[in-house]
C-alpha cells in the first residue's frame, strides 16, 4: 500500500474546493472562456467559435453601452453622495434624541426590509403620471398645472429612480454612522468644544475624523449595490424611454436574453465587474487610511 | 481679570441632586484647590463651571459676569480632563496645538508655543505619535499641554497628576506652581493628593457630597478645622479621631479610659455632653521624640503599650491602644522598638481638636484661637 498520499489539508478542505469549484470558479471561467467566444443562446454549437477579442473591441466602440456605462457611474456618484448626506443628517438626528432611540433605529431599518421590486413598484406607482402620488401632490398645492410625466421624460425618469434608490438605501449609511457615533467616546467632543471650537468645527475636527471609516464602510457596500443596480430600475423604466435609464445590467440582461448575444453580454458583465472593483478598491484604500488616523483599535 | 463666583450653584440629574446649591468666591489669580472623597462632586462642579454640564439652579459669574448659558468657547478657559479627553486622530504635536489653530492663530505663531510647552512637560521626543502610543501618564502630560500652551483667564485642572509616578508628579507640581506665578490666572484645582493641594493652593475648597464643608488657606484647614471631616480628611495620615463623653473635667472613652479636657474647651463643655476628641499623630509622640508647641502644662503625659510600628526611614508611625481604640502617634529621631513594649507617651493637648458628636462641628467656636 505505498504510493503518493495527499496531505492531510488538502483531503480536509476538498469538500470545500469542490463546492465552490462548483458553484463559482467553473461558472467564472466558463462565463469569462464565453467571452470571448460568438456564443448565442439560440445556437449552442456557437459556444465553440473563438473570436478573441472581437465582444471585447465591439462593446469598446458601442455608443449604448458606454451611455449605459456612463449612467451607472453617474448614478453611483450622486446616490452614494446624497444617501452619505442624508445617512449623516439622519444618524446624527437619531443620535441626539434622548428617549425613543431604539424605536428610531428600528423604523429608520425599515425601508431595508422592503425587496427592491416592491420598491420599484411602490415607486412606480408614485412617479405614474396620471394617478401617481407625487403628481396629485404638486397638483394639489398649485405647485404644478400639468401632470409632470416623470417616468417618460429621460432626466425626470433619471431622477425618479435616484429617489427610489435614495429612499431604500440611506439607511445603509445611517446605521452604520450612528454606530460609528455611538461608539465615539465623548470626552474629546468636549475638550474641542473647551478649546474653543464652534459646534461646526468641533464636528469638522473630531467627530467627522471619527465616523469616516463607518462611512467608508457604507460606501463600499453601497458602491457594490448601486453597480450592480437591477431590479428598481427594471420595474420602474426597464431602461427605457428608448433606453434613456439603461444601466450596464439592464443592458447586459437585455443582451444576453432577450437578444441571446450570450457573448458580448458576458464580455459586458466583465468590464462592469472591474467598474465595481475599482470602486470597492478605492474605498477600501480610503478606510485603512482613515482607520490608521483615528487610530482604530478593530 | 477673571474673578469665578458660585452662587447657590445647584446640579441636579434628574431628581438626583448631586450639587447643593455651593457659594464660593475665587479672586482673580487666585489658586483654588478642589479637594473631596470620590463622588463628591468636584469634576461636576468643575464642568459647570467649563460650561459641559447645564447648571441646574444658581449662578455662575465669571469676571463679574452671569455666564450660565454661555457656550464654553465664549469662557475662555482653559481644562485639563481627569479621563485626559485627548484627539485620538491628532499627533501629540496636533493635540496640543488644536486650540490655538482653532483662534487663528497661524501655524509659525503655534509651533514655538507648542514646542516650549512640549519641553517643560518633557514630551519633545513624543510630538508626532498619536495618543493609542503614550503610555497613561504620558497622555495626562499632553492633556496638560493642551492646556498650557493657550493664555486662558481660567484654568481647570481634574486630577491632572494622578497617573505620574512620584519624582514625576513633584517635577510637576513645580512646574504648575511656575505657570501660575507666570501666566497669572485663575486657576481652579481638583485632585485627591495633599500634598498637592497644601503646596500649591492659596485656598483650599473641601467638598463632601455635594456641599461645601470648609474654605481656608492650608494652614487654617489644617490647623483650624470647622469639622471632624475636614479633620480627618485633611492631614496624613488622618487626626486621630476618638468618641468620648465629657465627665468632671476629663474625657471619658467607652472603655472607660480616660484624658484630662484640654484646657482651651474647660468652659465650652458641659458635663455629659458626647463630644469626638482629636489630636494629630504629630501631638502624640513618644516622650523625647517630638515637639511640642504651646507650653509644658498643656501636655499630658501616659504610657501605651506599642501594638505595632511603621518605620518610615526619618520618623516611625507608632500603632498604640487608648480607649478601646488604636491611636496613630508619630516618632522622630526614632530608635527601633519592639511590639508590646510600654512607652510614655506626650499628649500635646493644646493642639487637640474637639467636635460635637452629633453634629460634627467643632466646639473651637467660631473665632477662636487654637
Ligand atoms: N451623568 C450623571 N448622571 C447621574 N449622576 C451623575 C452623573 N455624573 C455624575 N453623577 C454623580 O454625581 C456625583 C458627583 O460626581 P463627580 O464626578 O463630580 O465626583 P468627583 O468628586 O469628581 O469624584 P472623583 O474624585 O471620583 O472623580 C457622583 O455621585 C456621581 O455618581
Ligand atoms: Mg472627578
Amino acid at each position: 500500500m505505498k504510493g503518493w498520499r495527499p496531505p492531510a489539508p488538502f483531503i480536509l478542505l476538498l469538500p470545500a474546493i469542490v463546492v465552490l469549484a462548483a458553484v463559482v470558479i467553473v461558472p467564472l471561467v466558463l462565463s469569462l472562456y464565453s467571452s470571448f467566444t460568438a456564443f448565442r443562446l439560440t445556437q449552442p454549437a456557437s459556444l465553440y467559435t473563438l473570436i478573441g477579442f472581437r465582444n471585447y473591441q465591439r462593446i469598446l466602440t458601442d455608443i449604448e453601452f458606454w451611455a449605459a456605462f456612463g449612467r451607472t457611474v453617474l448614478l453611483l456618484t450622486i446616490a452614494l453622495n446624497l444617501e452619505m448626506l442624508l445617512g449623516l443628517g439622519l444618524a446624527m438626528l437619531v443620535e441626539k434624541a434622548t428617549s425613543g432611540q431604539r424605536l428610531l433605529r428600528t423604523i429608520m431599518m425599515f425601508p431595508m426590509m422592503f425587496s427592491p421590486i416592491l420598491v420599484g413598484f411602490q415607486f412606480k406607482f408614485m412617479f405614474n403620471d396620471n394617478i401617481g402620488l407625487v403628481n396629485n401632490t404638486l397638483q394639489s398645492l398649485g405647485l404644478s398645472s400639468q401632470a409632470i410625466p416623470w417616468l417618460i421624460d429621460g432626466t425626470l425618469a433619471f431622477i425618479a429612480i435616484l429617489v427610489a434608490e435614495i429612499w431604500s438605501s440611506t439607511s445603509v449609511f445611517a446605521i452604520l454612522i450612528l454606530a460609528g457615533l455611538l461608539a465615539m467616546p465623548k470626552e474629546p467632543i468636549e475638550a474641542a468644544r473647551v478649546d474653543g471650537c464652534t459646534p461646526w468645527q468641533t464636528f469638522r475636527y473630531v467627530t467627522w475624523p471619527f465616523i469616516m471609516p463607518f462611512a467608508y464602510i457604507a460606501m463600499t457596500i453601497r458602491s457594490l449595490d448601486v453597480a450592480r443596480a437591477y431590479d428598481i430600475v427594471k420595474i420602474m423604466t426597464d431602461g427605457g424611454p428608448a433606453k434613456r435609464t439603461e444601466l450596464l445590467w439592464t443592458l447586459i440582461s437585455r443582451t444576453a436574453y432577450a437578444d441571446a448575444r450570450m457573448g458580448v453580454a458576458n464580455a459586458m458583465a466583465y468590464v462592469a465587474i472591474l467598474l465595481s472593483i475599482v470602486f470597492t478598491a478605492y474605498f477600501f484604500r480610503k478606510l485603512s487610511a482613515a482607520r490608521t488616523q483615528i487610530a482604530a483599535e478593530w | 481679570m477673571a474673578t469665578v463666583s458660585l452662587e447657590k450653584l445647584v446640579k441636579r440629574y434628574g431628581s438626583l441632586e448631586v450639587v447643593h446649591g455651593i457659594d464660593l468666591e475665587v479672586a482673580d489669580r487666585e489658586f483654588i484647590a478642589l479637594v473631596g472623597p470620590s463622588g463628591c462632586g468636584k469634576s461636576t462642579t468643575l464642568r459647570m463651571i467649563a460650561g459641559l454640564e447645564q447648571i441646574s439652579g444658581g449662578d455662575l459669574r465669571i469676571g463679574g459676569k452671569v455666564v450660565n448659558d454661555l457656550p464654553p468657547r465664549a469662557r475662555n478657559l482653559a481644562m485639563v480632563f481627569q479621563s485626559y479627553a485627548l484627539y485620538p486622530h491628532m499627533t501629540v504635536r496636533e493635540n496640543m496645538g488644536f486650540s490655538l489653530k482653532i483662534a487663528g492663530m497661524k501655524p509659525e505663531e503655534v509651533a514655538p508655543r507648542v514646542d516650549e510647552a512640549a519641553a517643560t512637560l518633557d514630551l519633545t521626543h513624543l510630538l508626532d505619535r498619536r495618543p493609542s502610543q503614550l503610555s497613561g501618564g504620558q497622555r495626562q502630560r499632553v492633556a496638560m499641554g493642551r492646556a498650557i500652551v493657550r493664555d486662558p483667564d481660567v484654568f481647570l485642572f481634574d486630577e491632572p497628576l494622578s497617573n505620574l509616578d512620584a519624582k514625576l508628579r513633584t517635577q510637576m507640581r513645580v512646574e504648575i506652581k511656575k505657570l501660575h506665578a507666570k501666566v497669572q490666572s485663575t486657576v481652579i484645582y481638583v485632585t485627591h493628593d495633599q500634598v498637592e493641594a497644601m503646596t500649591l493652593a492659596d485656598r483650599i475648597v473641601i467638598m463632601r457630597d455635594g456641599y461645601i464643608e470648609q474654605v481656608g488657606t492650608p494652614e487654617e484647614v489644617f490647623r483650624r478645622p470647622n469639622s471632624k471631616f475636614v479633620a480627618g480628611f485633611i492631614g496624613s495620615p488622618p487626626m486621630n479621631l476618638k468618641d468620648a463623653e465629657v465627665t468632671d473635667g476629663m474625657l471619658v472613652f467607652a472603655n472607660g479610659d480616660r484624658l484630662p479636657l484640654p484646657e482651651k474647651f474647660r468652659d465650652r463643655v458641659s458635663s455629659g455632653q458626647k463630644v469626638t476628641f482629636g489630636l494629630r499623630p504629630d501631638d502624640l509622640y513618644p516622650v523625647g521624640h517630638g515637639i511640642h508647641s504651646g507650653s509644658e502644662a498643656d501636655v499630658h503625659k501616659q504610657d501605651l503599650r506599642v501594638l505595632l510600628t511603621e518605620p518610615l526611614g526619618n520618623e516611625t508611625l507608632v500603632f498604640s491602644e487608648l480607649g478601646g481604640a488604636e491611636w496613630v502617634a508619630r516618632m522622630l529621631n526614632p530608635r527601633p522598638l519592639g511590639t508590646g513594649e510600654v512607652l510614655a507617651f506626650c499628649f500635646d493637648l493644646a493642639q487637640a481638636h474637639l467636635f460635637d458628636r452629633e453634629s460634627g462641628r467643632s466646639l473651637r467656636g467660631s473665632h477662636g484661637k487654637d
